[in-house]
């Protein structure tokens, strides 16, 4: 979905007006979200079109970066001014060391009634999704998740949140008329990772937590990392080999998984496949699951429905494999071979091997 | 101890299908079901009942038609169930849902007072996530979402640990009851309703509550006069605009070498890339 295309001239809107005590609120606000020492990329991702979206409000780009007293957390500030914001917001205490909601929730609501954004975009990750839930709830505001579009109609300054709705079979346009800021979530990968300009600054707006740690019922008692190789990290790979209903049977993702061994790349899968346990939760592609926007995206036994094609579309390149040549896959697909899975999927695996093998031999006789 | 599970009825989503040629969605025959995630959380709170003899309340808010969801939790254990119903809860966003919620619960309370209310992490019609955030903030009870397990709750003490998923790992977290707990899929499987149970349901009747019912005075929190947010519009996404070439060939074989010979012979730098991704793959290893 292309942000011209959520740009629609027929938005209907409610003719409830802007409460009075928002009127004022201006300025575009994205939450970095880091923890133990990392920004989560979506951060950036967000200060990009952050950037678009107060360029066209005319207003400034500010990151809101809330943690512990480590020094790490103030430099985030000057990421964040690299990556496009004009002013960071910072919070700094040693409360606010590892995530927990009531004050995560309490920081980020206090300083939106101080300085009183229009906007605040914040990833739809695990600690993203918390935050911006509560935080909504204690703002009362509106706040549209997951959203895969993000525009401004600047007749009213207000925030065009598209995303998809009927179980991702068709795309809803939501505002949010009455109340400030307008909240949204967008999940990582849904947009371009902005260039970096390492000569851009930002001032620092520093506000305090003013909250004791007596006062802060839940503790954290541990944390468990992840072990690397357990989760299939889907979402950054830049090769991903996917398929849906149309293999058939669940053996047949084995295929997959030895063109992707080949490539070196991940296995994505719909939900429908999910669903009939073919493969694990943690590889489905789509708005149930997570968005990929690899370099070479190939689409084995998949028709196309909406709810996976916005968790892919972003991707450079796409091939599909579809018995039917006219599956509405076709439609987003730059390459298609048609005819069976069964058959293609070990063909192509052997074809690719062949290239590769063949680059490799030619490097040899390079060097 | 007393635990109330919020349920929604939805629609079976992978059961949908848009219409081919005018491209509206058919929602004709398409089943009602609880959303999957909930039953993750009415599990852990009917294990609950098990090991200690919890009371389980389960409640909804929907039209008429969603008290077949409520039926059902009934007959999977829940002790008592309660529809939420009313015009003036139509056209809710989550703001709006969460105060009806939050009221039905505090209605509940007044009987038997609640020391957990459970979820599920979203539901796959909404996808949104900010029911459970919600209720807790508007209930002021703690917030524990992606709870992938329980591991101890002392009633005496009102302390409960857990293990949630969290960005990069497992967070084990103390906190105190009442809290407000959205479940993570996967860490329990649903029982079947023995005879008992079904029997049980057949004939409960299921208590539908209005605005009297839930104990709203204000309806201006509820409905859509309590949602800020507003669909603008709904429309189907445009075909991208990509000319899709079909790669014809005698065999798979020659389809698939037909294939690469072509879109590397396009896109150079994409087979460089693999050539790259490949060498770092084997460096690291």
């Amino acid at each position: 979905m292309s942000d011209a295309e959520a740009k629609k001239p027929t938005i209907k809107k409610r003719k409830s007006a802007l409460g009075e005590r928002y009127v004022g609120n201006r300025g575009v606000w994205v939450f970095v979200e880091h923890e133990h020492g990392r920004v989560h990329p979506v951060s950036w991702e967000l200060m990009g079109k952050g950037r678009q979206l107060a360029d066209k409000l005319e207003t400034q780009l500010a990151a809101v970066v809330i943690g512990g007293m480590e020094p790490q957390v103030r430099a985030l500030c000057d990421e964040a001014a690299q990556f496009g914001a004009d002013l960071s917001y910072l919070m700094q205490d040693a409360v606010l060391l590892h995530y927990r909601s009531q004050p995560y929730t309490k920081g980020l609501s206090d300083l939106v009634e101080k300085f009183r954004p229009e906007v605040l975009l914040l990833g739809a990750t695990t600690l993203g999704r918390d935050l911006a839930g509560a935080a909504a709830t204690t703002l009362m505001t509106g706040l549209t998740a997951d959203c895969t579009s993000l525009d401004i109609d600047t007749s009213d300054r207000s925030l065009l949140s598209t995303r998809p709705t009927f179980g991702g079979t068709l795309m809803a346009t939501i505002v949010n008329v009455a109340t400030r800021p307008q909240m949204a979530t967008v999940r990582p990968r849904v947009f371009p990772l902005p260039e970096r300009d390492s000569t851009r600054t930002g001032r620092i707006v520093e506000h305090p937590l003013g909250l004791a740690e007596e006062d802060v019922v839940t503790k954290v008692i541990d944390f468990i990392p992840d072990a690397r190789s357990d989760q299939p990290q889907l979402a950054f790979a830049d090769f991903v080999v996917a398929g849906g209903r149309g293999l058939s049977r669940p053996e047949s993702f084995q295929m997959l998984f030895d063109l992707a061994k080949v490539l070196g790349a991940e296995v994505g899968a719909t939900r429908a496949a999910v669903h009939a346990n073919w493969v694990d939760p943690s590889r489905q592609v789509g708005q149930s699951g997570k968005t990929v926007r690899p370099k070479l995206y190939i689409a084995a036994g998949i028709s196309g429905a909406i709810q996976h094609r916005v968790g892919m579309e972003g991707s450079d390149v796409i091939i599909a494999i579809n018995t039917d040549e006219k599956s509405t896959i076709m439609d987003f697909s730059n390459y298609a071979l048609i005819g069976s899975a069964a058959e293609l999927v070990p063909a192509l695996t052997e074809a690719f091997r062949k290239r590769i093998a063949a680059a490799r031999a030619r490097q040899e006789a390079v060097t | 101890m007393h635990i109330v599970v919020c349920v929604k009825q939805v629609p079976d989503s992978a059961q949908i299908r848009v219409h081919p040629v005018t491209n509206r969605i058919m929602r004709q025959g398409v089943p009602a079901i609880i959303n999957p995630f909930d039953l993750f959380a009415l599990e852990e709170a009917l294990r609950i009942k098990d090991r200690t003899g919890a009371r389980v309340t389960v409640i909804s808010m929907g039209p008429p038609a969603a008290e077949a969801a409520l039926k059902k939790c009934v007959s999977f254990g829940a002790d008592e169930a309660i529809l939420l119903t009313d015009m003036a809860f139509a056209g809710a966003d989550t703001l709006a849902t969460t105060f009806v919620l939050m009221s039905a619960v505090r209605q509940i309370a007044k009987a038997h007072p609640v020391d957990i209310v459970f979820t599920g992490k979203q539901t796959i019609d909404g996808d949104t996530a900010q029911v459970g955030p919600g209720m807790a903030i508007r209930l002021g009870w703690q917030l524990l979402t992606y709870v992938s397990k329980i591991r101890s709750i002392d009633t005496d003490t009102k302390q409960i640990v857990i293990e949630r998923r969290a960005e990069g790992g497992v967070q084990v977290l103390e906190s105190r009851l009442p809290c407000v707990i959205t479940l993570l899929e996967g860490g329990n499987e649903m029982r079947f309703a023995d005879m008992a149970g079904m029997f049980r349901a057949a004939r409960y009747d299921v208590p539908h509550w209005g605005v009297a019912g839930a104990g709203i005075e204000d309806t201006s929190q509820a409905g859509m006069k309590g949602s800020p947010t507003a669909v603008a519009q709904v429309f189907a996404p445009k075909p991208k605009e990509v000319r899709t070439l079909v790669i014809a060939g005698n065999t798979p074989q020659a389809k698939a070498e037909a294939l690469l010979d072509r879109m590397f012979a396009d896109l150079p730098k994409l087979e460089r890339s693999l050539l790259d991704h490949l060498d770092a793959l084997g460096a690291r290893q």
